[in-house]
């Protein structure tokens, strides 16, 4: 009785959920099911129903490929790198914004270096591969009037990678300094006057009351981008990559992306596809569970 | 905060004052290239003649570039996407993140549905397996495809939840004891206190609508469907000879210039550039919900 009452009350928050949850049901559980290709050989016009089972061959063939554990390093590379620069500069950057008395320069500062955060790849990269180009880019143009040869920061395979962090780092360290900034004005002005009242000089307050302050926020963000150590950043290096770097660029969803979409080896396209998905969940439990441990982190 | 107490010594202040000039310099340069190749001559393009002012300043690119109707066809496309596309999303994250915020005494499915939604974030099929039931709901080549499967933005639902949890109960309660329902409660109660909030996911889904185009890539077979990010990212960054009709080659070879593709760069940031004084205002509300909820 009681059970039926509660029901009938809620018939307007099922009625809320339902668009939402048909939609949901169809484009994001019901290609969950295709994961079934992985252990398919897909024949073109059968789809998951007609076509033959082949148990780990998509897998057993993924791990034969030459470039694959290349490609895994290299996402890895790549993803290591960016998550370590993505914490350092960030902090760094706050922190001397931090100092900054003028409340006109610091917010001029800021408004620049958040702007790169809202636009997408593909424009960035237009803009990239214009001034990065070695014949008449700005980029190397500027090198050469202090006398350095012109780099090929996008057709180097030992420079590419490097790009691809330096490029990530421009674009989004603005928004890590925004986060990290918001952190800071959460300290406790009164540990400063004490400090000061203590004599303490503007480092030693930086090392013993700022960063402890927001050593909470970068735990945080540091366990949670654990989960994302297999996104290299695909539209990034999707519009920036190109054969000449592939030994060096290539991703494990650019790798995708071109035995799917372009071979139509939809096979192995969703073997290596489950594989990085299981490995990213495994991560991303792993990194909420730490979350939750030591910075106290709920999703609800 | 304590800026008045201590100041940085006078040379370490010039010095963090000088990095951090250079700092904003090196973001803003890349940008104010773009502007200047574009409002330059071609010839002093192609001379390397530009760095940051436009030399021999013409806007001929940008009439070339607006007379280009696969151009404008794509802007109005990727417009029209953010018109249709925004309201679907708000309205989609509204109705689950009220359901979802209700006290779980009150509605004993909740964590179900929390979890319904959640573990696509956690989970994907992947990209072919995706595509192939776009392709099922014969979606392929339809203006839809870049609205329906992404319509509802989980990650949003997760941030409006938890600004509904907290906007104090005794109002909801204040409300029901007057015989409003859930309806009420939601649209007289609730979105009215999370204004600051709505507006900062409007927004935002605004911008993602607008700089999305891997979907229009894949999910569009003729390139005259494309949205203005999709059609920048085969013109610009990746023209492939093998898909392009002789007409489209010969257009290529005329707007592949540096000066041309400055300008289509441009035009295409000029709508984020708009609205970016909103997006700023915002910005901190949606950060501190976001990433650093205590």
């Amino acid at each position: 009785m009681q059970a039926r009452r509660n029901f009938r009350q809620n018939i307007p928050l099922y009625l809320m959920l339902a668009p939402a949850v048909v939609l949901v049901l169809i484009y994001s559980y019901t290609p969950m099911v295709g994961i079934v290709m992985a252990f398919q050989r897909v024949l073109p016009g059968k789809g998951i129903f007609g076509s033959p089972w082949v148990g780990w061959d998509n897998f057993i063939f993924v791990l034969q490929m030459p470039t694959f554990f290349q490609v895994l390093w290299n996402t890895l590379f790549i993803a290591g790198l960016k998550t370590i620069a993505g914490i350092l500069v960030p902090v760094t950057v706050a922190l001397m914004l931090n100092n900054v008395t003028g409340h006109a320069f610091k917010r001029t500062v800021q408004t620049i270096i958040y702007l790169p955060h809202f636009l997408s790849w593909v424009i960035l990269a237009g803009i990239f591969i214009d001034i990065l180009s070695p014949s008449d880019g700005v980029v190397n143009q500027m090198l050469g009037w202090v006398g350095i040869q012109p780099i090929f920061f996008l057709g180097n395979d030992k420079v590419f990678p490097w790009t691809m962090v330096a490029t990530d780092v421009w674009k989004s360290f603005g928004f890590g300094t925004i986060v990290y900034l918001s952190a800071l004005t959460d300290i406790d002005p009164a540990l400063y006057e004490a400090a000061v009242v203590d004599g303490a000089s503007r480092w030693k307050q930086t090392l013993y009351i700022t960063l402890p302050g927001i050593a909470g926020t970068i735990i945080m963000l540091t366990t949670l981008s654990l989960g994302n150590i297999l996104n290299a950043g695909f539209d990034q290096i999707f519009n920036l990559y190109s054969p000449l770097v592939y030994r060096t660029g290539d991703i494990i969803d650019t790798l995708v992306y071109r035995t799917g979409i372009l071979n139509n080896q939809y096979g192995i396209a969703t073997a290596v596809g489950l594989f990085k998905s299981v490995v990213s969940l495994i991560l991303i439990g792993t990194a909420y569970k730490l979350a939750a441990k030591f910075a106290d982190y709920r999703i609800f | 905060m304590n800026q008045k107490i201590v100041r940085l010594p006078f040379l370490q202040n010039i010095l963090n004052l000088a990095i951090l000039g250079i700092i904003a310099l090196v973001c803003a340069f890349p940008i104010l290239h773009t502007l200047a190749l574009s409002l330059s001559s071609a010839g002093a393009a192609a001379s390397g003649r530009v760095t940051i002012w436009p030399v021999e300043f013409t806007t001929q690119s940008y009439r070339f570039v607006l007379e280009n109707p696969a151009f404008m066809k794509s802007f109005g496309i990727s417009l029209q996407r953010v018109l249709v596309g925004v309201p679907v999303n708000m309205i989609l994250t509204i109705l689950v993140a009220y359901p979802l915020s209700r006290p779980i005494q009150k509605f004993r499915q909740r964590d179900f549905f929390a979890w319904f939604f959640l573990i696509t974030v956690l989970f994907s099929g992947g990209l072919i397996p995706f595509y192939m039931v776009v392709r099922q709901t014969g979606l392929i080549d339809s203006f839809w495809a870049l609205i329906i499967p992404g319509a509802v933005p989980v990650f949003n639902v997760i941030l409006l939840v938890n600004t509904f949890r907290n906007i104090p109960r005794e109002l909801e309660e204040a409300a029901a004891m007057d015989g409003a329902g859930h309806w009420t409660i939601l649209f007289k109660v609730l979105i009215p206190m999370s204004i600051p909030i709505l507006a900062t996911l409007t927004l935002f889904v605004a911008v993602s609508h607008w700089n999305s185009w891997f979907d229009g890539l894949i999910l569009m077979n003729s390139p005259e469907k494309y949205p203005l990010q999709s059609y920048l990212q085969t013109v610009i960054i990746n023209p492939d000879p093998r898909f392009m009709s002789e007409r489209d080659l010969a257009l290529l070879r005329m707007i592949s210039n540096r000066t041309t593709r400055a300008a289509q760069i441009f035009i295409a940031m000029i709508p984020i550039m708009v609205i970016y004084p909103f997006l700023q205002r915002f910005f901190v509300t949606g950060i501190k919900l976001g990433s650093v909820k205590g």
